[in-house]
């Protein structure tokens, strides 16, 4: 109980919370770069998913990716991305985070967007060809709606296992909330260890919770698939 | 250092070939810390799930409390409980366990719930007690799910294990701390290829384990 006391001393302490190495400013690194990798990877991976799932090739591809995916771990990932951006010149910090970020993020919305636009209903697809549709107009009125479900749900699943991974970019001498875990660790702080577990997993909740929200919000309800079902469906097809 | 890691080749074939004993010592840890939290998490995830499956409306607040630990990253699970239970293999297990028990549980009911009612039925004609109906034909008949979900839980598992180097155990994660710390591409490259191998085989064991205990299934596929 008197360590609980010390935590809530940590976090009604101002200095704790100002200054760059601050609660605010590390919570806002973290979110800052995290954003930036999940948009930059699904500008890549969604456009790509989407085209591969309306020719209809790729198939293989998508298992592969999301099961090669599983098998790297975060940790490695984040660790090989070192020596890649130290060896280009772009050293310590923000870019092996970012690198490796992105690589993480990539697969899930990769492989999501793909099956969501390959297992849209062939009868939609069929009856919007008799319409008189094109290739085009099919994707953005058909395939693209149907598949918005899968799509958002990946963008959901990376961003929490961004934010989760960003953590680990402390070890590669970037910012954000990792930094109180790990210099806790390294101080035998344990105070300071627990406090910066707690924000890290606040955020992680808290962006799981955003993501279902805007899922909810911006799906018709008739588009709405059980959450449960999204990544046992992508895992059986695995 | 950073000079030093800029010259030096991805791999040195002769660290590797010095290490040997090493690498294997730290699979063998990995092979453990996995082994113990997939075994106890499936056990933890089986009672879990025979409640929600006799008493559906636990179902909700199981897979809640169950969501919420998966969401939350590993680093930040074990630096919570470090305080507690110190820089020890039970801090690191029950992280680990933690993270299984959603993709079990969720894998097992839906296994359960994905027998067709004709099959109950006709065991409930033929007599059969509800507890001999659960054991002889409906965890049968779930198995190719629960086993995907294992599957999935296992290869999840064997890439966490490599954090809890973090907290001083770490199996093959403490070639990726000590290559990070040391500038040393090829101990992280160790690290990582091992864990994916690692990862692969106990992947292939499960699908073996699947063959083994599902001959009908052969039958019915043919492909």
């Amino acid at each position: 109980m008197e360590f609980l006391g010390d935590v809530l001393e940590w976090f009604t302490t101002a200095d704790n919370w100002l200054g760059t190495t601050g609660i605010l400013n590390r919570t806002w690194e973290h979110v800052q770069l995290s954003a930036i990798a999940v948009a930059v990877a699904g500008v890549i991976a969604v456009p790509a998913g989407v085209a591969l799932g309306h020719v209809g090739r790729g198939g293989v591809a998508a298992v592969a990716v999301v099961n090669i995916g599983r098998a790297v771990p975060s940790f490695g990932i984040v660790a090989l991305a070192l020596p890649i951006t130290i060896k280009l010149g772009l050293g310590l910090g923000f870019w092996p985070t970012f690198l490796a970020l992105v690589a993480l993020a990539l697969p899930p919305m990769f492989t999501n967007s793909y099956t969501g636009v390959d297992e849209v209903d062939a009868a939609l697809v069929e009856a919007g060809r008799g319409m008189g549709m094109r290739g085009p107009e099919i994707l953005r009125q058909i395939e693209l709606p149907a598949a918005s479900p899968l799509i958002l749900a990946a963008v959901r699943i990376s961003s929490v296992q961004v934010v989760a991974t960003a953590t680990l970019g402390a070890l590669v001498a970037w910012g954000g909330l990792g930094r109180f875990i790990i210099d806790g660790f390294a101080r035998g702080d344990e105070v300071m260890v627990f406090a910066g577990g707690l924000l890290v997993a606040l955020l992680a909740v808290l962006t799981e919770l955003f993501f279902s929200l805007i899922e909810r919000v911006i799906l018709p309800r008739g588009l709405q698939i059980r959450r449960a079902g999204v990544e046992t469906a992508v895992a059986t097809s695995a | 250092m950073l000079a030093q890691i800029k010259d030096e080749p991805f791999i040195r074939w002769d660290w590797v070939g010095s290490h040997l004993d090493d690498i294997w010592s730290r699979t063998l840890e990995h092979i453990q810390l996995t082994v113990v939290a997939v075994a106890v998490g499936f056990v933890i995830a089986m009672a879990l799930s025979l409640i929600a499956l006799r008493w559906r409306r636990t179902y909700a607040p199981i897979t809640w409390v169950s969501g919420v630990l998966y969401t939350i990253p590993s680093l930040a699970l074990f630096a919570l409980l470090v305080p507690w239970t110190g820089l020890t293999f039970l801090t690191a297990e029950i992280g680990l366990v933690g993270y299984t028990l959603l993709i079990l549980i969720r894998n097992i009911v839906a296994g359960v719930d994905g027998i067709s009612p004709e099959v109950r039925e006709a065991a409930i004609g033929m007599g059969y007690t509800r507890a001999r109906m659960l054991w002889e034909i409906e965890l049968p008949l779930a198995l190719p799910t629960i086993i995907a979900g294992l599957r999935i839980a296992a290869v999840t598992t064997v890439g966490l294990v490599t954090v809890t180097a973090l907290i001083t155990l770490g199996g093959l994660g403490s070639f990726i701390l000590r290559g990070l710390q040391r500038f040393f591409t090829t101990e992280i490259l160790v690290g990582v290829v091992m864990s994916v191998v690692l990862a692969v085989a106990i992947d292939l064991v499960l699908v073996g384990v699947e063959k083994a205990l599902t001959p009908w299934a052969r039958h019915k596929a043919g492909a």
